[in-house]
């Protein structure tokens, strides 16, 4: 008997039988009409945006680069939050000093499990969604950091904001990203007779500060 | 080779198992509200979309090339995988697959497992086979731990539970969690899952997930869901196992662009779903170290090999036809008898089997065409439900009576005197059943027919006679 491999590549060559001997150039004729980029201007993309990721439940702060700092003491002191893990290459520059800050540099979770949250930089941001892309670079930190925690404070700039899909998946196509989060408000179910619950296993609560200059 | 479709051999033909679950108005309730809100949600963020149909018919081409180089996609997913770091698996079927996965689970000394939603392990059964080796699998989607924990069956490939209402959950949760106390407040029901598999996720080092897409450009895998329950299954362990069948591959990373817009939208009525989490291999510093992929036949690749009916490979597991078909608004998931419920399932279960099981699936259904206007790739579900039907009439399986009726129909629909004569007849029988021009109360088999619905007797005069007599016996 052959190797499954073997086995399972021949059965797929006889199933589809003759095919154009030129692979590449059936993918190329594979039509796409859809919109590939979007067409609002700056301040509209940020509108939709943030219409929308409130429509998921985020909360939403809009400030300049030079009042970012206050911005993030303000978010984090509305959720009542003292204390937040910070991916290690996070521009110290951000950083009011109300609040103290832990650079996240341990590999165990059970930290950021009593963590009381976590400040971190993002990818890109899909206006069209609500939805923010991490690429997971030293600015946006590993997977678990907003994950695990129960809060995550994430800063978007203007220019990081586009309006499509396609437009969000072509930047960090570009960066060459291994790792790529989306995340559209706070984790969620609808699982108990469709009514939509925020706050499942990931943060139950995510605030967005959009940074526009 | 033995292909394995959950228990679906064992389970009763449609018809039977409709008509038990059509009496359980419970049932009945949760279902209808449940599709009836996923419907008017998705209805809503489609609507939003001017490029919907040209994203439908881009994943239908992408989908139909993919298949067609579907051996060429599988091996560039394998180089690309390992190189990140991966090592891939290739199972012919159920058993394979799952011996596969315990192997591993086995050789790192674990004995248990946490678990997000896979389609693909349910139809193998492996958490039934993990139980039997000793090792205890926790499902962690809210919908699959109530399945789980309630010794139930999913009923809805993407919400699984939809059968349940909430004091029926509460009452599981409290059993199963061993709480003291509970009320039946989703927000309160939904946190207690949390608090449950907490625990669960920051200690078991074995993780096991499903992929609703495999790049073969790059090597990574996509898994799409909303809880974070999946991102802490893929992130936390020490080691991770994803399965996925052969036709979750797609050519390029560009190509998610089209999915990841049309699978929220079709599944849950969401612009996007919380989270999409793709990851290539294994990366220093983050997550797993070490990453398993199991590539599943199970009879795909019979599948393939029937070009009238390969498209059912194109499915991205989203639901949508299953909220829209009015068949199984009315029964629910389990009439399917399959994991594969609704449209999707009546042409995927028998396929996946060989025509072997699953035979009254294809006739389960109105042939109305609600499934393929929502499909999200264009499957066109009631023409492949028709090849099967043709296909299962090959092989002899309706029964001999309705064989023979319809032997009698085509002889008596073949010429003009026949049909008269027939007609004749009809007349002469019909009588001791007619009552104000309908007919009630047939006998036999026709019963079925008449004990819910209208039935117009035939009248005392054809459109024939009448035309005839019209015309003095001239035709035109």
């Amino acid at each position: 008997m052959s190797d499954a491999k073997t086995e399972i590549l021949e059965r797929i060559r006889r199933a589809v039988g003759p095919r154009p001997p030129e692979r590449t150039v059936d993918y190329a004729a594979t039509e796409r009409h859809y919109r590939h980029s979007g067409t609002l201007d700056g301040a509209a993309r940020l509108d939709m945006l943030e219409e929308r990721l409130r429509d998921y439940g985020a909360g939403v702060y809009r400030t300049s680069r030079a009042d970012l700092p206050a911005a993030i003491a303000q978010a984090a002191a509305a959720r009542g939050k003292r204390r937040l893990t910070i991916p290690a290459g996070l521009p110290r520059e951000w950083l009011p000093d109300t609040i103290e800050f832990v650079p996240d540099e341990s590999d165990s979770y059970a930290g950021l499990d009593c963590g009381e949250g976590a400040l971190t930089a993002c990818a890109a941001a899909i206006a069209m969604t609500g939805s923010i892309v991490l690429a997971h670079s030293p600015t946006e930190g590993r997977r678990a950091l907003t994950l695990v925690p129960d809060y995550h404070l994430c800063v978007v700039f203007a220019a990081q904001v586009v309006e499509t899909v396609p437009e969000a998946l072509r930047r960090v196509a570009a960066a060459g990203a291994r790792l790529i989060t989306t995340i559209a408000g706070p984790s969620a179910t609808a699982d108990i007779e469709m009514i939509r619950i925020q706050g499942v296993h990931g943060p139950r609560r995510l605030d967005v500060i959009l940074v526009v200059d | 080779m033995s292909v394995r479709v959950g228990e679906a051999a064992h389970a009763p033909a449609f018809p039977k198992a409709a008509k038990r679950l059509l009496e359980n108005a419970q049932l009945r309730r949760n279902v209808r509200r449940a599709t009836d809100t996923i419907r008017a949600k998705r209805a809503k963020v489609v609507a939003e979309m001017a490029d919907w149909q040209e994203l439908r018919a881009a994943a239908h081409e992408i989908k139909e090339h993919t298949l067609r180089y579907l051996d060429f996609y599988l091996e560039r997913f394998e180089a690309n995988c390992t190189r990140a770091g991966g090592q891939v698996h290739w199972a012919r079927d159920a058993d394979e697959a799952n011996r596969i996965a315990i192997g591993l689970i086995q050789a790192r000394g674990q004995r248990e497992v946490i678990k997000v939603k896979t389609m693909t392990s349910d139809e193998t059964g492996l958490n039934r086979a993990l139980e039997a080796a000793g090792i205890t699998p926790h499902e962690t989607d809210l919908a699959d731990m109530i399945v789980q924990l309630g010794e139930d069956k999913p009923s809805h490939i993407v919400v699984p539970a939809l059968h349940r209402n909430r004091s029926e959950i509460r009452e599981i949760f409290l059993r199963k969690m061993k709480l003291a106390e509970l009320s039946d407040r989703p927000e309160d029901l939904t946190g207690a899952a949390r608090g449950y598999l907490r625990e669960k996720f920051l200690r078991v080092k074995a993780g096991f997930s499903g992929a609703n897409f495999a790049i073969a450009e790059t090597g990574s895998i996509c898994v799409v869901e909303s809880e974070g329950n999946g991102r802490m299954c893929v992130t936390l362990p020490e080691i991770l196992i994803t399965m996925l069948g052969v036709e979750k591959v797609i050519p390029t990373f560009r190509d998610l662009e089209v999915f990841l817009q049309l699978l929220p939208r079709s599944a849950t009525g969401e612009r996007m779903n919380p989270y999409n989490s793709i990851w290539t291999g294994v990366s220093a510093g983050d997550g797993p170290r070490e990453f398993h992929v199991i590539l599943l036949d199970n009879n795909r690749t019979a599948v393939l090999a029937d070009a009238e009916s390969r498209e059912t490979l194109d499915c991205i597991r989203c639901g949508a036809c299953l909220n829209a078909c009015p068949v199984y608004r009315q029964t629910g998931g389990h009439a399917y008898g399959s994991i594969y419920s609704g449209p999707i399932g009546a042409i995927l279960s028998p396929q996946l089997q060989s025509m072997d099981h699953s035979k009254s699936l294809p006739y389960a259904s109105s042939l109305c065409g609600a499934c393929y206007e929502v499909c999200p790739v264009k499957i066109n579900i009631p023409e492949i439900l028709i090849h099967l039907r043709a296909k299962l009439v090959e092989s002899g399986y309706p029964p001999l009576v309705e064989r023979a009726a319809m032997k009698v129909a085509s002889v008596a629909f073949s010429g003009a005197d026949s049909l008269a004569a027939a007609q004749g007849l009809a007349r002469l029988c019909q009588w001791p059943f007619e009552h104000d021009g309908q007919l009630r109360n047939l006998p036999g088999l026709l019963g079925g027919w008449t004990d819910f619905r209208d039935l117009a007797a035939i009248p005392k005069e054809s459109f024939r006679d009448w035309w005839s007599k019209r015309t003095g016996g001239q035709d035109e």
